[in-house]
């Protein structure tokens, strides 16, 4: 019940700000240009457009995170496996793919994959969003490995000794005893993660993927009014705000609660 | 000593060595455990007690001799851990069970995962092996829920439940206050009463004197001294015995 209220209160909060970055704008359009009234209309005309390129950016977003969160958390096991190369080759991708920034690896991925490739015959598409949601999923994946490996490493060895005194094998051990208990820890900076790719995919606009970010700019264009490009920027900025603050809203109050019960 | 009640060797150390790098922890170690019987093992602090229990159970390699227990050798690099590990349980001082599964559960979890019973058959016996702890009604508590005695019972429920040949008890008294110790040593006493093959390490003098056929006294990782309760307790042969003897009891 305390976190229903909390994140009720995050989107009124959000929901306020976002009044208030729409309401100035509009302010700063009226003083700008006598039709104020003709801003707010072309905000409504174009409001669609700008939503549907939103929309893929959370596509984008949500695939690149499950994408990313598959391939980390076998990363992020390796990371501690016993079998020294197979910990050294996994720790050293980690590393590359966490410490390289987002922009370089999606210009690389849309780059170096194909942007149709053959199977059976068949010549299939692969459109540009499909590749910078695998430009996004390096980095996630690296983040993830990091997230999987701390979260099993703050479990105490008691417990594998544990396990495996009562004869677990290993992999019995890491998913029916370790990860259960680990899940507590991973989750808030998983979700924090989320919120910080989600926050990241006007990135895409910069490879060429018809994002919010590139409507926005296409409505400018269109238009070719200077006044609107405050309100036009201020909606998408609304439209992020409103999705990512009860994200990063839950993210705490989750946190808050590991504390209490640790 | 009433060996008239203990059955076969089920557990026979000879000459075993266990080293941490350049250290030797444990040396020329000899030990028979029989069918029903109590052993109890004491010694100072840092004698290799707990290392000695993780030894048997496969938990540590040793370096030098051998353990076999039911036959088999332990330290044999062809052998499955694990068939030696379900033939051996241990309950640890801490008790570490596990948080996220209730009391029920934490017993249920190794035979259902590594033996894999039947579930239903195995929460009866379960549900069996709780109430024999005398904790029927916590059956849905989680760890954090329960006191220390009423987790460390639990463990010995969850150990219990992998039907091993043998339990080892490293100081599972240590951390409880005297009230819940008396709950724990109660059902390590039915167990060993009824038959169940214990290998305790304790600092429980009085305890280990009335529950043990068989007291080994340990020192700097040998083994000083054994023999039957009355004999280690009463008439100490070795005067490193007589000396700890005096400083504990
Ligand atoms: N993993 C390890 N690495 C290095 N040395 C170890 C390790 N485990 C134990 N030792 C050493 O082995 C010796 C015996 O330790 P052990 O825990 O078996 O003693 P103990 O008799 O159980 O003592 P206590 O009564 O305090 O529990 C100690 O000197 C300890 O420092
Ligand atoms: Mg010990």
């Amino acid at each position: 019940m305390f976190e229903t209220k909390l994140t009720a209160r995050g989107v009124a909060i959000a929901f306020a700000a976002a009044a208030f970055v729409a309401a100035v704008s509009l302010a700063h359009a009226e003083t700008a240009s006598p039709a104020a009234a003709s801003i707010l209309s072309l905000v409504v005309k174009w409001l669609p457009l700008i939503f549907t390129g939103f929309l893929l950016n959370l596509l984008v977003s949500v695939l690149s995170m499950a994408i990313g969160t598959v391939a980390g958390v076998p990363l992020g096991l390796a990371q501690i496996a016993r079998h020294r190369v197979v910990q050294r080759c996994a720790s050293a991708v980690t590393q590359f793919t966490r410490n390289a920034p987002w922009l370089v690896l999606l210009f690389l991925t849309m780059f170096l994959l194909p942007f149709q490739f053959r199977l059976f015959g068949q010549s299939i598409p692969f459109p540009a969003w499909i590749k910078a949601v695998i430009g996004l999923a390096i980095p996630v994946m690296g983040n993830v490995s990091e997230i999987v490996r701390g979260g099993v490493l703050s479990i105490p060895r008691a417990q594998w000794e544990s396990a495996e005194s009562l004869a677990f094998s290993p992999t019995q051990t890491v998913f029916k005893i370790i990860l259960p208990q680990a899940l507590k820890r991973m989750l808030p900076p998983w979700m924090n993660l989320y919120a910080i790719l989600a926050m990241a995919t006007p990135l895409i606009a910069i490879v060429g993927v018809q994002d919010g970010l590139t409507d926005v700019r296409g409505a400018l264009v269109a238009e070719n009014r200077t006044d609107l490009l405050l309100p036009l920027y201020a909606t998408l900025l609304a439209m992020f705000f409103i999705y990512c603050y009860p994200i990063a809203m839950a993210t705490r109050a989750l946190e808050r609660r590991a504390e209490v019960k640790f | 000593m009433d060996h008239h009640k203990l059955g076969a060797p089920i557990i026979v150390i000879k000459g075993v060595e266990k080293r941490f790098g350049e250290t030797v922890v444990l040396r020329e170690i000899d030990m028979v455990v029989h069918r029903g019987e109590t052993v109890c093992i004491i010694g100072p602090s840092g004698s290799g007690k707990s290392t000695l229990l993780r030894c048997i159970n496969a938990l540590a390699p040793i370096n030098k001799g051998s353990i076999l227990v039911d036959g088999v050798e332990v330290n044999d690099p062809k052998l499955d851990k694990l068939a030696v590990r379900r033939k051996v349980g241990i309950v640890f001082q801490q008790y570490n069970l596990f948080p996220h599964k209730t009391a029920l559960q934490n017993v249920m979890m190794a035979p259902v995962t590594v033996l894999k019973q039947d579930p239903r058959e195995v929460e009866a016996r379960a549900r069996a092996l709780l109430k024999r702890v005398r904790l029927e009604d916590k059956a849905g508590s989680y760890p954090g829920e329960l006191s220390g005695g009423q987790q460390q019972r639990v463990a010995i429920a969850r150990s219990l439940a992998m039907n091993p040949l043998v339990i080892l008890f490293d100081e599972v008294t240590a951390a409880l206050d005297p009230e819940t110790k008396k709950e724990v040593l109660v059902t390590i006493r039915e167990l060993a009463a009824d038959g169940m093959t214990c290998i305790l390490v304790t600092h429980e003098m009085a305890f280990a004197r009335e529950i043990a056929d068989t007291v080994y006294f340990t020192d700097g990782g040998v083994i000083v001294e054994s023999g039957p309760p009355s004999q280690i307790f009463q008439a100490p042969q070795n005067p490193r015995t007589r000396a700890f003897l005096d400083l504990v009891l």
